[in-house]
C-alpha cells in the first residue's frame, strides 16, 4: 500500500504496480523491486515509467 | 533566474540541485539533451529565456557537444566546453596539469602495443593503463608483469574502440588506501572528502568508503591551480597523497556529489547554487 510519500506507478516489463517515491522527475531512474529492471520515468502526471537506457562507455563524471 | 539544466538522466546529484534551485523560486528548464536538435545557426526553442546553463549530461560526448553549442548560441554554460574538452580527455587533463606545473603523476602516450609496451617496461611494475575517456574507474589496468601488459594491450588493440588505442601509461602512485576529493568552484573548495578501499581504485562508484577531509594549505594551493589550469568552473578535483606531498590526478567536469554531500556537514548543492548565483549576473545582466 503506498503511503504519502510514494505513489504507484506500472512496471512496463511485467505490468505489476511498483511504488515510486512521490516526488520523482522525469528523467530519474527507479530501480524495480519486482523485474529488478532499471526504470527511467518518462512522466510523472501521471508516472510512467519505461525501461532505462544501458550504461554506455562515455558516462560518468 | 531561468537555469536550464542540461541532462539525460536524473541522478540523486541533479535531484539534490533541481530541489535547491526550486526552494529559491528559480525557473528551471529541464533541457533533455536526447529530444532536441542542435542546429548551428539556431538554438532549439527549449533554450528560449534561459539564463545560464549547467551542464549535467551523464555522457560525456553529449556534453562536449552541447556545451560547444551553448557557447555558438551566446549562451552562458557551466563548465564552459573548453573546460569540459580538457577534463574530459585524460590525455589534455594530464597535459594542462603538467603545462600548469601542478604535481602530476609522470603519464606516457603511445599509439601502438609496442610503443606501449616500452613505455610500461620503463615505467616498471607496477604501472596503470588507463582509457582516456571513461569514468568510475572503469577499465583502468594496474599492471603487474610483463605477460599481463601485452594481453592488456592486446586486447585494448583487438577489441577496442579507436581512442583504446591511444594508450595512456601511468605511473603507479603507491598512495595510502585513499585519495581526496575535493569539490571546487573557481578553485575555492565547498568541502572535500577522503574515499578509502583496500582495492587500488577509490572511486566513490566502486565501494570506497567516505569520510571529510580538511585541506590544508599545500591542498588548497594544488585546488586552485588545478581549476586555474582547466580554465575553472563547478569541479572535482582528485588528489593522492604521496611522500613528496600531493599530485593531482584528475579533474572533472561534471562532478558528481551526492557522496560528498553526505559525509559533510556543508550543504554542498547550495554552495553550488550560491555560486551560480553569483555567476550569472555578472554574465547576462539578470539578477538572481
Amino acid at each position: 500500500m503506498a503511503d504519502d510519500s510514494t505513489i504507484t506507478a506500472e512496471d512496463p516489463l511485467t505490468g505489476d504496480e511498483i511504488e515510486v517515491p512521490a516526488d520523482v522527475e522525469v528523467g530519474e531512474i527507479i530501480d524495480s523491486p519486482v523485474s529488478g529492471a532499471e526504470l527511467e520515468v518518462v512522466s510523472t502526471d501521471p508516472v510512467e515509467l519505461e525501461e532505462a537506457p544501458e550504461l554506455e562507455e562515455d558516462w560518468g563524471e | 533566474m531561468n537555469v536550464g539544466i542540461l541532462y539525460s538522466r536524473i541522478r540523486r546529484d541533479e535531484k539534490l540541485l533541481l530541489n535547491e534551485l526550486r526552494e529559491r523560486d528559480h525557473e528551471i528548464t529541464k533541457i533533455d539533451v536526447r529530444k532536441h536538435q542542435f542546429n548551428v545557426h539556431n538554438p532549439p526553442e527549449i533554450f528560449e529565456g534561459v539564463d545560464v546553463v549547467l551542464d549535467r549530461c551523464l555522457s560525456t560526448s553529449r556534453s562536449l557537444y552541447v556545451t560547444r553549442f551553448c557557447e555558438a548560441y551566446g549562451i552562458p554554460v557551466v563548465n564552459g566546453p573548453d573546460t569540459a574538452e580538457t577534463c574530459a580527455d585524460k590525455v589534455k587533463n594530464s597535459l594542462a596539469l603538467a603545462s600548469a606545473d601542478v604535481p602530476t603523476p609522470d603519464t606516457d602516450v603511445a599509439f601502438t602495443t609496442e610503443a606501449a609496451l616500452e613505455s610500461i617496461e620503463a615505467f616498471g611494475y607496477p604501472c596503470v593503463l588507463k582509457p582516456v575517456m571513461g569514468s568510475w574507474g572503469r577499465l583502468m589496468a594496474k599492471i603487474e608483469s610483463r605477460s599481463a601488459a601485452e594481453a592488456i594491450l592486446e586486447h585494448k588493440e583487438t577489441l577496442g574502440h579507436y581512442e583504446h588505442k591511444v594508450f595512456y601509461i601511468q605511473e603507479f602512485v603507491a598512495k595510502p588506501d585513499r585519495d581526496i576529493r575535493v569539490v571546487a568552484v573557481d578553485g575555492e573548495p565547498i568541502a572535500a572528502m577522503a574515499r578509502s578501499s583496500d582495492h587500488w581504485l577509490t572511486n566513490a562508484a566502486k565501494g570506497a568508503t567516505t569520510e571529510v577531509f580538511e585541506p590544508d594549505a599545500e591542498a588548497l594551493d594544488l585546488v586552485e591551480r588545478a581549476s586555474d589550469a582547466v580554465g575553472g568552473g563547478l569541479l572535482g578535483i582528485d588528489l593522492m597523497e604521496t611522500e613528496e606531498g600531493y599530485t593531482v590526478h584528475e579533474v572533472n567536469h561534471t562532478v558528481e556529489f551526492k557522496a560528498l554531500n553526505e559525509v559533510v556537514d556543508v550543504d554542498v548543492p547550495a554552495r553550488v547554487v550560491d555560486w551560480l548565483e553569483a555567476q550569472v549576473p555578472a554574465e547576462t545582466g539578470v539578477t538572481a
